[in-house]
């Protein structure tokens, strides 16, 4: 057969165009299952890292189960902000994503349920250079993050700078050193820090402490909080004070910026005063 | 298995006389970005190797069909296929070892030895023959990235493999009289080191020769 003839080389180039096709398609969807579970079980073993997790002798899919409680804020499938119960205190995991020198970097971020000091922190990177930049995963650039405060003394949110040695953040903003040689995907994790804080501002600004925006609740449009019963959505008729809450006998009003404070009255004559930071009765509101 | 003169030839020159970094000079690209650590030069190098013999012995096998107008076309689908699979498999079974070559498994397919290698000996020799030349071309590649990374992560950081191997008390920072070597972690250091072993190379060959 001519091998050199123009149809030869037009059928040839097809046949085997089509050939490498169905070779990738097959192996695209005959894996992707597997495929979607370690990633799925990355993103996990990552979260328990920045929970400070050790499961080198267990299984970490289990732990992460026995360890979650709720995700509070997603974004289509991917979850951003995950409430956990590590040894009975609340810890928020944030996932963060921003820009390295080469390409994406990310990580989760654990807070303690004060939503100010840094529990945890994990990083991954696509291809930062090896021995620079690649060296933001390492415990010994993670671990200067381990109870620093994102917010000033007045609470406002400031992130966390992450700036070469010898230079100071701006007032009130705390720091932690760039790994040196590696000034771009320091700057980028700087950067991720505070855009992606900015983003969960509404989040980590909020008194609704026990329940933030459950999924459940979401879907019917109607406000949440954490009863002794687990989470509960209040009837649109019904004010969300009216939930009964954890640490109260009879209720803690949940809805306007979460008092902290338990009412002595019913329910019904629960009112936040004071912008909801403090919990007064009906009677001493204007005085309190 | 008796292999013929030819075969052993395949295999044995591309690790030193035909050297694909040394002597042809191929390759140095990725010899820059992956050599800073010993683990990521260790894995790209195997994995060139495994690309490299397949893609020869698949081209190789198609060799008296391919249209010789579209030959290098025809070349990189077979050679992009095969990382594309390569890279889904690893996802699925390897996880992590696929996280840690991320960017430098699409990268094999601009490698040159690969482009080299196909059109120079897999369209012309049969499949056996194709297959050594394959893992030869590939382990010359990979001895190459494993000695300049060796240098590059001993001397840069200390470390081999990401154990410390220098002690912590010798560095300047504790008290000691040690600092690492800053330049060894700069991709010019790579081209410094490649060309101190090509010196080396060529003066223990022509010293052979004569």
């Amino acid at each position: 057969m001519n091998t050199e003839s123009s149809v030869y080389t037009i059928v040839y180039a097809m046949i085997l165009v089509v050939i490498v096709a169905v070779l990738l398609a097959v192996v695209n969807q005959g894996l992707k299952s597997r495929q979607e579970a370690n990633a799925r079980l990355d993103q996990q073993k990552q979260m328990l890292v920045a929970l400070n997790q050790d499961y080198s002798n267990s299984d970490p899919a289990v732990l992460y189960q026995k360890l979650v409680v709720d995700t509070l804020l997603s974004e289509g499938e991917r979850a951003n902000i995950i409430m956990f119960e590590v040894e009975n205190q609340t810890k928020y995991v944030l996932r963060l994503h921003g820009q390295g020198l080469w390409g994406g970097i990310g990580g989760y971020m654990a807070l303690n349920d004060d939503k100010n000091t840094v529990f945890g922190i994990n990083f991954n990177h696509e291809g930062e250079t090896p021995g620079l930049g690649g060296e933001i995963v390492t415990e010994k650039f993670r671990s200067q993050f381990f109870g620093k405060h994102i917010k000033d003394v007045q609470g406002n949110l400031r992130s966390i700078a992450v700036l070469k040695e010898g230079k100071m953040a701006d007032e009130g903003q705390e720091q932690v050193d760039a790994w040196a040689g590696a000034t771009i995907t320091s700057t980028g994790v700087s950067e991720m820090l505070a855009s992606n804080l900015q983003e969960y501002s509404e989040f980590l600004n909020d008194g609704h402490k026990e329940c933030y925006k459950s999924p459940i609740c979401e879907k019917k449009k109607q406000d949440c909080c954490q009863t002794k019963a687990g989470t509960e959505c209040c009837k649109a008729e019904k004010a969300c004070h009216q939930c009964k809450c954890e640490n109260c006998d009879d209720c803690k009003d949940c809805c306007a910026g979460g008092c902290e404070q338990c009412c002595n009255n019913g329910c019904k004559d629960c009112k936040c005063c004071d912008k909801g930071k403090k919990c007064c009765d009906n009677k001493n509101n204007d005085k309190e | 298995m008796a292999l013929s003169k030819k075969t052993k030839e395949a295999f044995l020159g591309p690790l030193n006389v035909n050297n694909p970094v040394l002597v042809q000079i191929l390759g140095i690209c990725s010899a820059l970005a992956v050599t800073v650590q010993l683990k990521p030069a260790l894995v790209m190098g195997i994995s060139v190797t495994i690309i490299v013999a397949m893609s020869n012995v698949v081209v190789s096998l198609i060799r008296k069909s391919i249209p010789s107008r579209i030959r290098i076309i025809i070349q990189l689908v077979v050679v992009a296929a095969l990382v594309t699979i390569v890279s889904e498999v690893l996802k699925a079974f390897a996880y992590d070892v696929a996280m840690q070559l991320s960017v430098y498994l699409g990268l094999i397919i601009t490698n040159c030895i690969l482009m080299g290698r196909l059109e120079a000996f897999a369209m012309t020799n049969d499949p056996l023959d194709s297959l050594m030349d394959g893992l030869g071309n590939g382990l010359g590649y990979a001895w190459i990235l494993v000695a300049v990374a060796f240098v590059r992560e001993f001397f840069g950081s200390g470390k081999l493999l990401g154990y410390q191997i220098i002690p912590d008390s010798w560095y300047v920072a504790n008290g000691g009289f040690y600092e690492n070597c800053g330049m060894m972690l700069m991709p010019a250091m790579a081209l410094i080191l490649v060309g101190c072993i090509i010196w080396a190379h060529r003066a223990y060959n022509d010293k052979e020769a004569k």
